[in-house]
């Protein structure tokens, strides 16, 4: 994390307990924010460092005394005396069954390490809702060499929605359309991406936390069952496009890039890009001339010819 | 701002309605278009309603019209206009009719399924779609009609699909009024014109407004305080400490919302004050703004209550017109004004902060609380926001002072509590009763069985009560203490032969299909609890089915967002504790 400047008002220290131990924590903070700092962890899948909490998923749900409901830590600021307990049956019994619920409606087979481990370690059973339950089911979009979006995946966490609004981008070419379990994310009219206002800067693909935003290539990777995390490699270095100086994480599979990322605690980029960074890495793999089609190897020494 | 990649352009008559509702683009005189920022996007609901109302559905080249010039994303507007079940993103028929088949219709003797209904009329094909509760339970089987084209309009009718295209205009039958007790609130249905300022005037109406203004606001609050008046919209929250809170607020720019989206199935008393007393209101609204020092008021009333949004508008428009509305409200020099706004058939947005979202052209999705909507309201300003029965009990208490008004029902509960009775009973309408009268009083007055199938208190998200429960008196005290809830303050009556297992399963679907989908334990948990109904209904129950729908219940009343999600497992729950789904499996 970048270390934030000292400006203003020092924050205010408020008194709360964590599981009976006492904390201070600066006003203004979420119970999310304390519980890390304690070392107490607590899932949240619709949570991302660089977009305000919508806590939607409602995963990081912990006990808060005096409140009839539990409250979601992501996004619930301490105050003075809290008592809040993140462990605990009732706690325990909400966070199995909000995996459990997405687990049974949304293919998780490529979210996030953390979320699979989730759902082991709170024992959930999505088959118990039957054969015959609703799922969600949608075609995969997938219609250029950049990114697919596979929606079956979608589990409605409103990240790329942000990153492509207020958050980053300030693009909106997507937003949550329709109501209750027939949500989707869309564009207007379902229009296709080129017709929409997307300016293909791949945020929305960086910020989703379960495969359903992805680039063409590792979905082609996976697809074919050729994706093998054991032959790849992270090459960190600096955007060539621009003098900005955006931080680059170029995800290599056999020197072939599959994905690109930008550190979250980068302070240029909070891990956010634009369509050069992000998809402008045609040229660093000199493979794709040799494999141009009716090309022969020979003329390309002299490709003036 | 997003980058707009070119659409074709809307229809002649797309840009009339469009002209009409935001005013048009390049309008020299029109200074208000070119303003920049977000404060038109509140103007994106009415907007979609004209183009609904004009045209009949809203095309991609409109919507992407309207967009530009209320410099709204066009994807944003997209999830707004499908959000809500009365407008339409595809083009379809002109006529549709709404057939409601909820919980209090479909036990009606002349209820028929949707499907039965035919979808011709006079040679048009019209639109034929299953709707969850109209609000007009006293009037069923109901319909409600949208029309759209030069002709447009919306009506409602009880009957078939051929009565209610056949009865556009007629008027209504007067709703069943009863008060058991003094007539505080129904003093004055049916018995002066709804229309008219100025029997209203010479029935008592307006005394309690220039009371007002003579006490100042600090009076008025001490007074609303000491009533004792909680909230008549479920929560029973104490006003005097709502209004407190807005009137106390370090910021200007105050709002007060009148929640008329009254739409939790079963309900209909806050109609038939809106269309029989609408002048109180506007009144109630009134001391509410000029105490609590809002300048603005705005009225968010249900799409499908077409005849009581024609008697507020026409009364906010009499009140303005006679000085009590505008800049000089009532000679006081305070500012206060009036503006209704429809919503578009969303039971979610009967939640207080998902009808400001509402209102402001986003999707009804709730907010989380805290920040509650005294600090943070609409347009994230201070609001006041009541239900209409809770505002219309304002002028009462400045009639009687507050030590009258706790002359009538109890400590904790003083005053009258209106209940909307409906289903198997021979009197369906209103009841005003002193609040602390037994339910099997109230069961009574209305012509219940003697005894019912079930009785549901508080609608959808209520609970069943159990037998013998006729003794419990109706307080906000008692009822919990005997674990009910008064809810909205429906009473829905089943009768012998009725099939609760199949009145249970309406709830469940009414709960899915009215999920907003923003946090997982509704959007799924809803979903879930609707299949694990329908197998226990048709036999096919699993082994662990009774404890999925304990844990269904868990999750949702106590990790979902909103009041919805808490009370989506309530109705079931209860059903489940007092047996009325046992052998519903074996019925089938």
């Amino acid at each position: 994390m970048s270390n934030p400047v000292p400006v203003g008002i020092p924050r205010r220290k408020v008194a709360v307990r964590i599981d009976g131990a006492e904390r201070s924590a600066a006003e203004g903070c979420t119970i999310l924010d304390v519980c890390r700092d304690a070392g107490v962890e607590v899932p949240t899948i619709c949570w991302d460092p660089t977009i305000t909490p919508v806590n939607a998923c409602r995963v990081c749900v912990v006990e808060l005394e005096g409140s009839r409901t539990l409250v979601p830590a992501c996004s619930r600021r301490v105050t003075e005396g809290m008592e809040i307990r993140t462990g605990g049956d009732r706690v325990r019994a909400s966070r199995r069954m909000v995996l459990e619920l997405l687990a049974s409606s949304v293919d998780l087979s490529r979210a996030e390490a953390d979320i699979l481990r989730w759902l082991e370690e709170y024992g959930t059973d999505p088959e118990r809702h039957g054969p015959d339950r609703a799922r969600v089911t949608e075609p995969v979009r997938r219609h250029d060499e950049l990114y697919v979006r596979d929606y079956d995946r979608c589990v409605l966490c409103y990240k790329c929605v942000d990153a492509c609004g207020t958050e980053a981008q300030y693009t909106f070419a997507i937003a949550v359309a329709g109501r209750g379990f027939d949500a989707r994310i869309s564009t207007e009219y379902d229009v296709e991406l080129p017709e929409s206002a997307c300016v293909y800067c791949g945020n929305c693909i960086g910020v989703c936390p379960t495969g359903a935003l992805i680039f063409t290539r590792e979905y082609d990777l996976r697809e074919s069952g050729r994706f093998d995390p054991e032959a790849q490699a992270v090459t960190t270095t600096v955007c060539p496009y621009c003098g900005v100086g955006c931080n680059l994480e170029l995800h290599t599979q056999d020197d072939e890039i599959f994905r690109v990322t930008s550190p979250q605690d980068h302070e240029v980029t909070s891990g956010h890009l634009c369509i050069k960074g992000r998809f402008g890495f045609e040229y660093a793999g000199g493979r794709r001339r040799e494999q141009r089609e009716g090309a022969d190897p020979a003329t390309e020494a002299s490709p003036q010819a | 701002m997003e980058s707009r990649p070119p659409v074709g352009a809307p229809t002649p008559a797309e840009v009339r309605v469009l002209d009409g509702a935001v005013g048009r683009r390049h309008d020299p005189v029109d200074s208000r278009v070119i303003r920049r920022g977000p404060d038109r996007r509140h103007l994106l609901l009415p907007s979609l309603h004209a183009l609904q109302d004009g045209i009949g559905w809203i095309s991609p080249e409109a919507l992407a019209a309207l967009c530009e010039r209320l410099e709204v994303p066009r994807a944003e507007a997209f999830g707004v206009a499908t959000f809500y079940a009365l407008l339409r993103t595809e083009a379809g028929p002109r006529t549709v009719v709404h057939v409601c088949d909820d919980i209090a219709c479909r036990v009606h003797p002349g209820y028929r399924d949707p499907a039965e209904h035919t979808g011709h009329h006079r040679g048009e094909q019209v639109g034929v779609h299953p709707s969850p509760c109209l609000g007009q339970c006293d009037r069923a089987p109901a319909l409600f009609v949208q029309r759209a084209g030069d002709d447009a309009a919306r009506w409602t009718a009880t009957g078939s699909v051929a009565d209610a295209l056949a009865g556009e205009g007629a008027a209504e039958a007067p709703p069943r009024v009863v008060a058991a007790g003094p007539a505080w609130l129904t003093g004055r249905i049916g018995v002066v014109d709804p229309t008219s300022l100025e029997e209203y005037r010479a029935h008592g109406g307006y005394q309690a407004l220039r009371v007002a203004l003579a006490m100042g606001p600090e009076a008025v609050l001490r007074e609303i305080a000491d009533s004792g008046l909680r909230g008549r919209g479920g929560a029973a929250f104490p006003t005097g400490v709502k209004w407190r809170a807005v009137a106390a607020s370090a910021q200007r720019d105050r709002y007060v919302v009148c929640n008329a989206d009254e739409s939790e199935p079963g309900t209909f008393k806050d109609r038939v004050l809106l269309e029989g007393d609408p002048f109180a209101l506007v009144e109630s609204m009134t001391i509410a703004g000029v105490t609590v020092g809002a300048s603005q008021g705005y009225v968010y009333i249900r799409g499908e209550y077409a005849g009581a949004e024609e008697r507020i508008i026409a009364a906010v428009e009499q009140a303005r017109r006679h000085g009590l509305l505008g800049s000089d409200v009532a000679g006081s020099g305070l500012t206060f004004d009036i503006d209704v706004r429809r919503g578009a058939g969303a039971y979610i947005c009967g939640e207080e902060t998902a009808l400001f979202n509402s209102l402001e052209g986003y999707r009804g999705e709730p907010r989380s609380k805290p920040p509650f909507p005294t600090e943070v309201g609409l347009f994230g300003r201070p609001t006041v926001v009541n239900n209409v029965e809770t505002l219309h009990n304002v002028p009462v208490i400045l009639g009687c002072g507050a030590a009258g008004f706790r002359a009538v029902g109890t400590a904790e509960s003083p005053g009258t509590k209106l209940f909307s009775v409906a289903g198997d009973v021979s009197g369906p309408g209103v009841y005003e009763v002193p609040f602390g009268t037994p339910l099997g009083e109230l069961l009574a007055l209305a012509g219940a069985p003697v005894s019912p199938g079930a009785v549901l208190l508080g609608g959808a998200a209520g609970v069943f009560v159990p037998p013998g429960a006729s003794d419990v008196p109706l307080t906000f005290e008692d009822v919990r203490a005997a674990e009910l809830t008064l809810g909205s303050g429906s009473v829905t009556v089943f009768g012998d032969a009725a099939d609760i297992g199949d009145i249970v399963e309406r709830i469940t679907e009414f709960f899915r299909d009215e999920s907003c989908g923003q946090c997982v334990p509704c959007r799924v948990g809803t979903v879930r609890q609707n299949e694990a109904i329908v197998r226990l209904r048709s036999g096919s129950a699993q082994p662990g089915d009774a404890d999925l729908l304990d844990d269904l219940d868990t999750v949702m009343s106590d990790a979902s967002i909103c009041g919805l999600g808490h009370t989506a497992a309530a109705a079931v729950g209860s059903a489940r504790r007092l047996g009325l789904l046992d052998g519903a499996g074996a019925r089938r």
